[in-house]
């Protein structure tokens, strides 16, 4: 293992969310406030109780998801298309790292930004709603777990993706619309039956109904499909980050 | 173009140049193919041994394939077929031993932008798997005349500060070979004479450097051995100081006090021409001859009554050979 090469991307990786500070953490962190002072406080205060859950409360795990998901998209993507399309990826293609090596430095910066992101924005729920975290250890391994899994998956896209409209197209037209749909503002029995068979097949719908199980003990369906489902797509993810560096797919012509 | 008065210019060789080379090549190119992805064939079977501790400059026109062969070496694009060896590790098999000892300053100006000089010179040894050595960087900061600059985002310096920046790059984890592609590209000329100065001085602590360069004589002036890279094909591999008397020829110039209109007949010969309107008498020679005729010519003139006011001899350079090759093998 070239650990040296692990800790230099890491690092540099890391150095550029200091950097990027209000762009990377403030922001998002903000926009997740909107929602709780909206949707928790203003509206949440005329909504009933969901599963024994104040409306607000009942939110926050699915809004902590939802900006977890497009972060850790956004960042990793981001981390690895920049030196694609600028040009210095060259240094790490000429250097005596593994794909492992690459993959732990630029994935584990981008997972560590997305934890403390989302700790941050825990964090801040708690000056506008009420809530209570019942399996703090359960909800920092859904965390942290769908921390990698999702920055493997934005390091595919930033790998992918040959121009800006690229890099963009997956979490705007895909990951968004599936969030949102993925049980954040509502319970699924709350739908129409037929609805309630389709949304199965939206696997954020797994991440999000075991992520609130952690905080209130209650879950659309069972926890161990929601970790088995997050479970499928990191091995997924992993599979095909394995694929791509051993083709050399859009990186080595 | 160099002008010496009628002297032959062999650069002196550096003391710990070896008579015979070492068997062992530090680098060994194998029957080295690359088809791009279009179908486009960029290398042709190259074969090429680069000698340890020697200056190798790569040489060919625009399109030659130079990059492509450099960017395979380095790991950076995949072979179509064939192999290559560094320092007895192969490039694709040990990537490992083999890329840790090579270094790469690119062609293109490719740098971070907000990164301090400081830390991307720090990434690039951590990424190359050497532990931190601050005193090391410094060392090569100052050595590039960058050590100002050393906290200033890289943005905010000029085209050669860049350049120099990429070789601080590409020396941050002591690499035993190091491949410049056209690092004098925008450099100016006194950092182009302490660029290549540094250069020299990695050579005596051993290390083996190839070049690319569009400035001929930057590789007549640098280079150990030559090779010539045209259309995917390596049409020559030669010791410069071999290649420029095997393939340069030398001229004599006489300036003429009078303007002559026709050479006298006992005079006429295929290696003597009267240029510039009759005022100067070339005289070409071979300059591995032993005896180059010059005695003889001048004693002949003198019969003739032929005066002339002055004379200086001129070798064809690194660059009239190299154009001479490239159009030669159309
Ligand atoms: N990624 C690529 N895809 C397809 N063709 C390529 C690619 N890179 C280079 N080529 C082609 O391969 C040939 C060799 O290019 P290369 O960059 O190796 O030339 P070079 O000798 O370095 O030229 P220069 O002196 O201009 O730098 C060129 O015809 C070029 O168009
Ligand atoms: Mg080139």
């Amino acid at each position: 293992m070239n650990f040296y090469a692990i800790r230099a991307i890491y690092l540099f990786e890391m150095a550029r969310t200091w950097r990027t500070l209000s762009q990377s953490i403030a922001a998002p962190v903000m926009s997740t406030a909107l929602y709780f002072v909206v949707f928790g406080s203003a509206i949440g205060s005329r909504m009933g109780d969901i599963g024994g859950v104040s409306y607000g409360a009942f939110i926050i795990p699915g809004l902590v998801m939802l900006s977890l998901l497009s972060q850790s998209i956004s960042n990793a993507s981001f981390g690895i298309y920049m030196p694609k399309f600028s040009g210095t990826i060259y240094e790490v293609l000429s250097a005596p790292v593994s794909y492992l090596e690459v993959v732990i430095g630029y994935v584990g910066a981008a997972t560590t930004k997305s934890l403390l992101l989302g700790l941050l924005t825990l964090l801040t729920a708690t000056f506008f709603v009420d809530f209570h975290v019942e399996h703090p250890v359960w909800m920092i391994g859904f965390l942290l777990l769908t921390s990698i899994t999702f920055s493997l998956f934005g390091f595919i896209i930033g790998i992918w993706a040959d121009d800006f409209q690229k890099l963009q197209v997956i979490p705007l037209m895909v990951v968004t619309p599936l969030t949102f749909l993925g049980g954040t503002f509502y319970a699924i029995d709350m739908l129409p039956p037929i609805w309630q068979k389709i949304t199965l097949f939206n696997p954020v719908v797994y991440l999000i109904s075991g992520f609130r199980w952690s905080f209130y003990g209650v879950a659309d369906v069972s926890v161990a499909l929601s970790l088995g489902m997050i479970g499928l797509f990191l091995a997924l993810c992993l599979g095909a980050v394995w694929w791509i560096f051993k083709t050399g797919y859009k990186l080595r012509n | 173009m160099l002008q010496c008065p009628l002297e032959s210019n062999t650069a002196p060789k550096p003391l710990n140049w070896p008579e015979s080379m070492p068997s062992n090549p530090i680098i060994s190119v194998k029957n080295l193919n690359k088809r791009y992805a279009g179908g486009f064939q960029a290398l042709k079977s190259v074969d090429l041994d680069i000698h340890e501790g020697e200056i190798f400059a790569l040489l060919g026109p625009n399109g030659a394939g130079k990059t492509t062969l450099i960017s395979i070496i380095c790991g950076i694009a995949n072979p179509s077929d064939g192999t290559v060896i560094a320092d007895g590790h192969d490039i694709l098999k040990d990537y490992r031993s083999a890329r840790s000892k090579i270094g790469l300053v690119p062609q293109e100006l490719t740098t971070d932008a907000f990164e301090s000089v400081w830390a991307t010179v720090t990434f690039s040894r951590g990424l190359f798997g050497k532990p931190p050595n601050p005193d090391y960087i410094e060392k090569i900061l100052k050595d590039l005349s960058l050590w100002d600059k050393r906290d200033n985002k890289i943005m905010s310096l000029s085209g050669g500060m860049k350049r120099r920046l990429m070789i601080a790059k590409a020396l941050s984890h002591e690499p035993k070979i190091l491949f410049l592609d056209e690092p004098t590209a925008g450099v100016d000329v006194e950092l182009r004479k302490d660029m290549w100065e540094m250069v020299r001085g990695l050579r005596e602590n051993g290390v083996t450097i190839i070049l690319t360069t569009h400035y001929i004589e930057e590789a007549e002036d640098m280079a150990d051995r030559i090779g010539v890279i045209r259309q995917g094909e390596l049409i020559l591999v030669e010791e410069k100081n071999e290649l420029m008397s095997q393939l340069g020829q030398k001229q004599l110039n006489i300036q003429l006090q009078v303007p002559l209109d026709t050479l006298p007949k006992s005079l006429e010969d295929e290696s003597l021409s009267l240029e510039q309107e009759g005022n100067t008498l070339v005289y070409r020679y071979n300059s591995q001859t032993e005896s180059s005729g010059i005695a003889t010519l001048l004693r002949r003139l003198d019969e003739h009554g032929i005066e002339f006011k002055d004379l200086h001899s001129r070798e064809s350079s690194l660059e009239d050979i190299f154009i001479e090759l490239v159009k030669s093998s159309t």
